[in-house]
């Protein structure tokens, strides 16, 4: 039986409590593409990576954005050439360096699932407001359900259930899953981030799937509700609408992003900042697109450990702290 | 006198020689006021224990402690680790050109003040006033001598069966600072654990003559510290996830953070690794707050291990990279 955690916090507690090692053998949990830094796609990091290079623009972005590749360098590689990249710790930060430093341009680097994507929208919002016109956010941001379909579709991937993530349910609530489950006949069980929540969630997985049902269940019922928060949502979809996006490793999946609405097309940073990126590549032998869709293990690559490592990663996988490759890395 | 420091304060003129007047007649002692190019000691005893270490720190104040402080208490730790009793400490200063004498003069404050609480006397010093951005404000570094005169010594390689105590809670420092420094406005706002470990460690060895070795583990945390001394004593090193200390709002902020605490630093925490008999009476010597965290084993040599709480076991290694604050 395989089942698929498809939160990074999830795939690093897993790993950092040793739950595998106490699972029955016939039990296998592969880890998917719930690390928001692991999925954004190669030419997304080329195009901040443009934009940071003009002239009086500071790029602001979370910090496990930092060591992320794109095709020829990484953030931190640009900060070492001298641009202007700074981590923040919320989009206001990056309002506050905006307002502080009016003859500049501030881009916020906007990546992250449905748990993050709200608190931005509200930022856009509060600068609209205050009628900041040099602040600019890149929307990379990607919705959790559309690529949950695309694993149950596809053929390469034989997933038995997923064990949902806690926090992007907080906002989307469980309804977000009832197709998964019905439609594609996957068991959903959404469960909260402490090693007991996640033995509990893998508990009614396996239940499910030895009855032979498919539903959604909630064992973190202390922070998640059937229809999530509606009000974090509203203001979501009062700034973006959903679009296409491009996952690094499973490709465009449709209506699985988020663009600017039309009010809103001032603060969009791709509309502002008109740069040329060079068609992405992949490294060579890199399998991080396998992992992320739990086709492959990290111990399958042939760059894991020898020439991928923390320090320097080829695959965004080994990135970031959540990332299934990290992960292995630190603890199996 | 100016108000901010400038390059005149570092040319060997009037001005620096008005600054190094105001700063040693707040350390001052004998050994100091001689103002000669080195201080004559006079230490009766053979065996000394020597240590430096330079301290670069933003913010330069945070809850609990500040650069001065910190760099006392630093090098009046990496002394009391292998046994020694700190007597003598040596002060130098690079300072940024524009750094505000008020800041300098609340540093020189916290630093008397350390000094008298570790009671070690500052017996040399230095200034250097670097030019606007050639320096983040202001770098301390000092160095200090150990006289070995405990009635137990401390050893520096770890034994099969040791038990593996710790003083206190983990991660305070290296929270406490990044809390401070990024203005996260984390509450309740997280105290820096930076202090004095000499009198702890000397209670120790009153209590056992013998400790296998001591290491206060400041960068890379725990699980560096740990790593180095399985690695340096060719031993195992397993350790227990239920019985580590950790305060519950540092706990909170490192997992908002996605930080692991074994990795965050410390600035007033000590492992001392001491045989079976002799670990109760030391961990009574330390403290209430102290807790017995693992043992040294003969397999998996070089290596750590954690019992997770869930009754699992992982490897625990070494830091690899900077811990960066993730997304959500």
């Amino acid at each position: 039986m395989k089942l698929m955690e498809v939160c990074g916090t999830h795939t690093v507690n897993i790993a950092r409590s040793g739950i595998k090692k106490l699972l029955p053998k016939e039990i296998e949990l592969i880890s998917g593409p719930g690390c928001p830094v692991c999925v954004t796609d190669q030419s997304d990091i080329d195009r901040a990576i443009e934009i940071v290079k003009i002239k009086d623009v500071i790029m602001t972005t979370f910090g496990d954005m930092m060591r992320v590749p794109g095709t020829k360098s990484s953030f931190m590689d640009a900060k070492r050439d001298g641009a202007d990249i700074r981590i923040v710790y919320s989009c206001l930060d990056a309002l506050n360096i905006a307002c502080s430093n009016p003859a500049k341009r501030i881009v916020f680097m906007g990546v992250g699932f449905e748990t993050t994507s709200p608190t931005i929208a509200a930022t856009i919002l509060e600068a609209k407001r205050q009628k900041i016109r040099n602040f600019f956010v890149l929307s990379n941001f990607k919705l959790i359900p559309p690529a949950l379909v695309a694993i149950a579709k596809s053929d390469r991937v034989k997933v038995n259930g997923f064990v949902c993530p806690g926090h992007v349910s907080v906002i989307i609530g469980s309804a977000a899953y009832v197709e998964i489950a019905k439609r594609y006949k996957m068991p959903c069980v959404i469960t909260g981030f402490d090693d007991i929540d996640i033995v509990k969630g893998i508990k009614r997985l396996v239940e499910q799937v030895k009855k032979g049902v498919s539903k959604v269940e909630i064992e973190y019922k202390r922070a998640v509700k059937k229809n999530g928060n509606a009000a974090a949502r509203r203001i979501l979809y009062s700034v973006f609408e959903t679009a296409d996006s491009d996952w690094r490793g499973l490709g465009r999946i449709k209506k699985s992003g988020l663009r600017f609405k039309k009010v809103y097309k001032d603060f969009d940073a791709e509309r502002e900042f008109k740069v040329e990126i060079p068609k992405a590549t992949s490294p060579k032998g890199c399998i991080c697109g396998e992992v992320l869709q739990g086709i492959e293990s990290p111990l399958d690559c042939k760059l894991f450990k020898k020439v991928c490592k923390p320090e320097r990663p080829i695959g965004p996988c080994m990135v970031s702290s959540e990332g299934t490759c990290a992960a292995y890395y630190k603890y199996e | 006198m100016n108000k901010i420091i400038t390059l005149s304060h570092g040319n060997g003129g009037r001005l620096m020689h008005e600054l190094i007047e105001t700063l040693r007649l707040k350390f001052s002692n004998k050994i100091l006021n001689e103002l000669s190019d080195a201080a004559e000691l006079n230490i009766k005893e053979k065996k000394l224990t020597f240590s430096t270490d330079s301290y670069v720190v933003k913010p330069l104040f945070f809850p609990g402690g500040d650069i001065g402080k910190l760099a006392v208490f630093g090098t009046v730790n990496d002394i009391s680790m292998r046994g020694g009793k700190p007597v003598f400490i040596s002060l130098a200063f690079i300072i940024e050109e524009g750094f505000p004498i008020q800041q300098l003069e609340k540093i020189a404050h916290s630093i008397k003040q350390a000094a008298a609480k570790a009671k070690v006397l500052i017996v040399t010093g230095d200034i250097k006033v670097v030019e606007k951005g050639a320096a983040d404000k202001i770098y301390i570094n000092t160095a200090g001598i150990g006289a070995m005169d405990y009635s137990g010594s401390v050893g520096t390689k770890a034994k099969v069966d040791d038990v593996i105590i710790i003083n206190g809670g983990i991660a305070e420092h290296g929270m406490a600072v990044l809390n401070a420094r990024e203005k996260l406005g984390f509450t309740p706002s997280i105290r820096s654990d930076c202090r004095n470990l000499n009198f702890e460690v000397e209670r120790c060895l009153k209590d056992s003559k013998n400790i296998s070795v001591m290491r206060d583990p400041t960068r890379g945390g725990l699980a560096t510290a740990l790593n180095e001394i399985a690695h340096s004593s060719n031993v195992g090193i397993e350790i227990y996830e239920k019985d580590i200390p950790i305060k519950p709002s540092v706990k909170r902020l490192c997992d908002v953070l996605g930080f692991d605490p074994l990795y965050v630093a410390n600035e007033g925490k000590f492992i001392c690794f001491v045989n079976e008999k002799n670990a109760k009476k030391v961990k009574r010597a330390i403290g209430p707050q102290a807790a017995i965290i693992g043992r040294v084993t003969s397999v998996h040599k070089k290596e750590v291990y954690l019992k997770t709480k869930i009754g699992s076991t992982r490897i625990l290694p070494m830091l690899e990279t900077d811990q960066l604050p993730r997304i959500c």
